[in-house]
């Protein structure tokens, strides 16, 4: 039978999938941002999960909301990447140093 | 078959998760998510969160991942050059990946739900059979979570607007119409009448 912690278990891999990700791209930030919505996604299986399991449907609500925060995340990650590869004609941000910080 | 289903998303959601990382195309990259987004909308569909599932398919596949594509193919940019480096930097990643995953496995694997857990739910799942998944996430977020809605509105607005200032280009090269400057214009200083004696003009 298929409970909780299956579910739990492939979104821990997927979440431990986009971190690595973020890692081991570091120059190409078109695959950072795709990693950090695979660790989103994560993020939603494991809310439907407990939602499910619990039988309490403000996790699914959650998920709506973390829906919107990714989307919104991807088009202005994605924006400011067009806008940066503009600029230096390179979306290498390994050695991004514009603002010093 | 609900194991079988359950085995073949999983399966096919984390392979095409690793495939994002892996993948030496970016395009190939794009095209595992929109693979790791289908099969996490069938994992919502096992669990019973129809709406969630069909919603992830229209926003992930639909909009988030046809713009990463979008952006892939429109960027002119050498992506064997970005990998250059990767090599050095697996050992490490693997490093903090498998750290990662057994400190999650920590957490979850000493997991216990609380006796009162049942007892402080905020909305408790209405039966399938009488309402279905769709019906009752729509009447809990019309009316208990109306303001996050519309929170959630304002997030996606800003989301535009920003991304429509970062990406509009002022293209100073184009000639435009200008229907004020049009407008203004005065006769009186734009026509010049000049009266010519007849034999005089060149």
């Amino acid at each position: 039978m298929i409970g909780l912690a299956h579910y739990l278990t492939v979104a821990a891999i997927l979440f431990v999938t986009g971190i690595f990700g973020i890692f081991v791209n570091r120059k190409n930030v078109i695959v950072i941002l795709m990693s950090i919505e695979l660790m989103l996604l994560a993020v939603n299986i494991n809310l439907v999960a407990f939602s499910a399991a619990l039988g309490d449907l403000v996790g699914q609500v959650f998920t709506l909301f973390v829906l919107t925060v990714a989307a919104a995340e991807a088009a202005i990650g994605l924006a400011i990447l067009v806008c940066f590869f503009r600029n230096t004609g390179t979306i290498a941000v390994e050695d991004i140093n514009v603002m010093k910080g | 078959m609900a194991v079988f289903a359950f085995y073949l998303f999983a399966i096919v959601a984390v392979v095409s998760g690793v495939l994002v990382v892996f993948a030496r195309n970016p395009v190939h990259s794009v095209l595992w998510l929109i693979l790791a987004f289908f099969s996490a909308a069938g994992l919502f569909v096992l669990l019973g969160a129809e709406f969630v599932a069909m919603l992830m398919l229209i926003v992930y596949v639909g909009a988030v991942a046809v713009l990463f594509l979008f952006v892939v193919m429109m960027l002119d940019v050498d992506f064997a050059v970005l990998r250059a480096g990767m090599a050095k930097l697996l050992p490490v990643g693997l490093l903090i990946a498998v750290v990662l995953l057994v400190q999650l496995g920590f957490v979850f694997g000493g997991w216990e739900v609380s006796d009162q857990a049942l007892s402080l739910r905020q909305a408790v799942t209405p039966a399938p059979v009488e309402i279905d998944n769709t019906t009752a996430l729509g009447m809990l977020i019309y009316t208990k979570y109306v303001f996050l809605f519309q929170a959630a509105g304002l997030v996606l607005l800003v989301a535009m607007v920003g991304a429509i200032v970062l990406t509009l280009q002022k293209r100073v090269y184009v000639k435009r119409q200008d229907v004020l400057v049009q407008m203004y214009r005065d006769p009186k200083e734009t026509v010049h009448l000049v009266d010519i004696k007849p034999g005089q003009g060149a």
